[in-house]
């Protein structure tokens, strides 16, 4: 069996190295590597990435998440449900200050509701089906929604609905305001120092709410542009962890390998990033529903996951990933199959049009992959133009619907009512915006389903409602999906208990320590 | 000289204006723009979304009022705010320029002093092994492209030997002050100075070689030879001096090019300059800061251009100042 399949096993089974039951000790710094360089650290004014993962240490959400998904107290210590569904009771932590010193109290959580309703355009999406948000007392807040909404706990993680101080934000001019570049949260870790282009150095908080945590002194963050550089610094020994995504996929099984190394795959189960192609619906061959099955037939994704995403990941069967709630496999299948692809091709007409496709700019990988693609659809005789673009003109294009088969991959944020369903309701369909139902998919049955999964009670009803939606979705192949992506976590194994949640290093080292 | 440089600087700041109005233009000509790229990067994005971001932008009015904002924030000294970062222009370029100037300087010394080193030794052994030594070694790092070499560099001097660092400006947590720093500065920078200033090294080597065979044929060099004088004082004082004229061009219209050169250096080596801030602004189609680093960058090689007019006078009397 080839190495990096076995990597991906291995990975894929969640198997890292042992970890001992063993008192966390105190102390140390931690150099981790943080690519690129977040644009800001104010977690409800940007929302990529880098930014969640630094700042997942400095502000912190109501909640957080298990590797299975179930909530678990942050700022919250506990919560309630009404038996109607609509109103939602949270306990909040006494004794949890700011890094300031002010106390953080009810009247921070309403301030920050309506703070990200202006700046955080998934955090409103998210609070639509919100009526009114009280705080009874200082340490309650009650959310009344509109009708039940079943993804509604799942919404409280730092990178979702991260608490701002009122007492810095109120009256002044969000995108201004100081504090941005300074930012001021509860988490475990302080902001001390932004050396733009080289690092950004968090110090622990002496004063957190969990006694005894964070158990590290100081976190480095390093910035270093070129994916090779990132590499070296690992094996040099300059940096500590290399967060997913880090270094370039044919990079992985190497530095796996060397001494005193462990890896693991897992900290991305709430994000579950899906790869998949959009295609465009509207227009030309592709609107033919045939020729989309044919393009599922037509890729080898084995070859991709093996070959160039080394082993790891998964193949996808449908629109939502396998750690998501209410997946199915229960699909229809389409194996690599060219033949059968050919036949479908000549029985829709297709006549050797022209069709536009469009990589993504992320790297060497997906590069890779654009190519792989171009390869498997030219073999069965689909006439592929490559369009060459940066992100910025990809995005443009995507989402003036000027593309006809185009690569991406997004988080689904463990339910689908919040992560799958916005890419295929005829309702998420308008120009201009990069994701949601660019591919013009429309089918009225799939908008009643989802509107239906999302405010149905209970569970079991919400099941079988997203397991038919799966069913008509494989059935339509409004986008062709192509893997669950995994991003493995390369660490030094001194470091331990570095991901203990569904939300891996974006959300804080604070249960991180060093075994020197 | 004094109505010189004032004639030239008035004619730099009409330059320098014309090199804004025309970039303003072409930035704007590539697809997407920065909300579409923060709303991509935001893991949600919608028309509201991004029809806010460019109110926020300012990207919502017509393009000549934002051509004329622009302007009269540049005449003002104000390069504007870069929304993506939050932050003053002004600020985040002046943060990174130091690195920038520090990289690049060095790197240029390192050029031209090789550079003319090597080609004065190339001239003098004309045809020989020697000259043809250093004739491919200056064309192998002309030919390698500089992220090779940069890479390479790491492989040897950083994982292999272990003697130099593979990234960064300085090491950071040490926390070092005085002298100590500065030798750690150093160490940091030796890699990316000299593989960028080893690739421009080529063509000084090549250019003063040249030159210097020119030279050497003239008629005051044989009358510099019939007087007695030796060969040395004929090579440096007679022929090289009249032969550094068009190396001195050719430095001129580098100091553009090496700040090219830098963004490459400076990603691979991590290096916190103006280069990577560039490159990254270009991606994320921060018009501002992008605008604002190519007003420096144009504001820089217009005052290496000047120097190297006043240079001309110095390695050539002759030459006289138009008023």
């Amino acid at each position: 069996m080839p190495k990096r399949v076995l990597l991906g096993l291995l990975l894929a089974c969640g198997l890292t190295a042992p970890t001992l039951a063993q008192e966390p000790k105190t102390g140390g710094v931690v150099n981790a590597v943080i690519q690129p360089e977040p644009p800001g650290l104010m977690l409800a004014l940007v929302q990529n990435g880098p930014t969640q993962m630094v700042s997942g240490n400095i502000f912190e959400g109501l909640l957080r998440y298990s590797p299975k998904l179930e909530p678990q107290p942050e700022l919250a210590e506990s919560w309630s449900v009404s038996e109607d569904a609509k109103t939602y009771t949270f306990k909040l932590r006494k004794g949890v200050t700011w890094h300031d010193g002010k106390p953080f109290t009810a009247a921070d959580v309403l301030f920050s509701v309506e703070m990200l309703k202006q700046t955080h355009a998934r955090a409103r999406n998210n609070l639509a089906q919100v009526d009114k948000v009280e705080a009874p007392d200082d340490y309650t807040v009650v959310f009344t929604l509109k009708q039940p909404f079943g993804p509604f706990l799942g919404i409280f993680e730092v990178g979702s609905m991260p608490m701002v101080p009122k007492h810095l934000y109120e009256g002044t001019d969000f995108k201004t305001n100081p504090y941005n570049n300074a930012p001021v949260g509860t988490g475990p870790f302080m902001f001390r120092e932004w050396q733009k282009g080289s690092y950004i150095r968090l110090v622990k908080n002496p004063n957190y709410h969990e006694k005894g945590k964070p158990y590290l002194d100081e976190i480095y963050w390093q910035i270093i542009p070129d994916a090779a550089a990132r590499s070296v610094a690992y094996e040099t020994g300059k940096v500590d962890v290399l967060p997913g995504g880090s270094v370039e996929n044919f990079d992985v099984p190497r530095l796996s390998k060397l001494k005193d190394t462990c890896v693991t795959g897992a900290g991305w189960e709430f994000f579950s990033p899906l790869a998949w192609l959009w295609l465009n619906n509207r227009q030309g061959p592709l609107a033919d529903k045939r020729v989309r099955q044919a393009i599922m037939f037509a890729i080898d994704r084995d070859f991709a996951k093996d070959v160039i995403w080394n082993g790891l990941g998964k193949v996808a069967t449908g629109p939502s990933a396998s750690t998501i709630k209410y997946y199915t496999d229960d699909v229809p299948k389409y194996a690599y199959d060219p033949a059968k692809a050919k036949a479908l091709l000549k029985e829709a007409g297709y006549k050797g049009e022209k069709i536009r496709l469009l990589p993504l700019a992320y790297g060497e990988t997906w590069q890779r992959w654009g190519e792989a693609v171009k390869q498997n659809l030219m073999d069965v005789g689909i006439n592929i133009e490559t369009i060459a673009t940066d992100v910025a003109g990809g995005n443009q294009k995507i989402g003036d619907w000027d593309y006809d088969i185009a690569f991406t991959y997004l988080y689904q944020y463990g339910d689908p009512a919040l992560g799958v369903g916005r890419n295929y309701v005829s309702s998420a369909i308008a120009k201009g915006q990069v994701f949601n139902n660019v591919e013009g998919y429309s089918n009225p049955e799939i908008d009643k389903l989802f509107a239906d999964g999302a405010i149905a009670t209970p569970d079991s009803k919400r099941k079988e409602i997203y397991e038919k939606a799966q069913k008509i979705l494989v059935e339509d192949v409004p986008v062709a999906w192509m893997l669950e992506l995994q991003f493995p976590t390369i660490m030094r194994c001194k470091v331990k208990n570095l991901i203990t949640t569904g939300i891996g290093v974006n959300d804080g080292f604070k249960d991180a320590w060093l075994d020197k | 000289m004094l109505s010189f440089v004032a004639q030239r600087v008035l004619k730099g700041v009409i330059v320098l204006l014309a090199i804004v109005v025309l970039n303003f233009f072409l930035i704007r000509l590539a697809p997407g723009d920065p909300a579409v790229v923060m709303a991509g990067e935001a893991g949600a994005s919608d028309q509201v979304f991004v029809k806010q971001l460019r109110e926020k932008f300012g990207l919502d009015k017509p393009l000549p009022e934002q051509l004329f904002i622009y302007v009269k924030g540049v005449v003002t000294l104000d390069l504007g705010f870069s929304f993506r970062q939050q932050a003053p222009v002004a600020k985040l370029i002046g943060e990174r320029l130091p690195a920038t100037l520090l990289l690049t300087l060095t790197a240029f010394a390192i050029s031209l002093a090789l550079g003319i080193l090597f080609g004065t030794f190339a001239a003098r052994f004309a045809g020989t092994f020697l000259d043809t030594a250093i004739t491919v070694f200056a064309l192998i790092f002309y030919a390698m492209p500089l992220f090779w070499v940069a890479l390479m560099g790491i492989l040897l001097f950083s994982v292999t030997m272990d003697w130099l660092p593979s990234f960064g400006y300085e090491t950071v947590g040490a926390n070092l002050t005085g002298l100590a720093h500065a030798v750690d500065v150093a160490k940091h920078l030796i890699m990316p100075a000299m593989t960028l200033g080893l690739f421009f090294m080529a063509t000084y080597t090549r250019m003063t070689r040249a030159s210097m065979l020119e030279v050497k044929r003239l008629d005051f060099v044989k009358t510099a030879r019939a007087k007695g004088l030796s060969d040395a004082v004929i090579q440096r004082r007679h022929v090289l001096r009249n032969a550094l004229l068009p190396v001195v061009t050719l430095a001129g219209v580098h100091s553009g090019t090496l700040i090219g050169g830098a963004v490459i250096t400076e990603t691979v080596f991590a290096w916190p300059g103006i280069g990577r801030l560039m490159y990254d602004a270009l991606l994320q189609r921060d018009y501002n800061l992008l605008l604002g680093v190519f007003v420096i960058c144009s504001a820089m090689v217009l005052i290496f251009n000047l120097i190297t007019d006043l240079v001309y006078r110095l390695v050539d009397p002759r030459i006289e100042f138009a008023s």
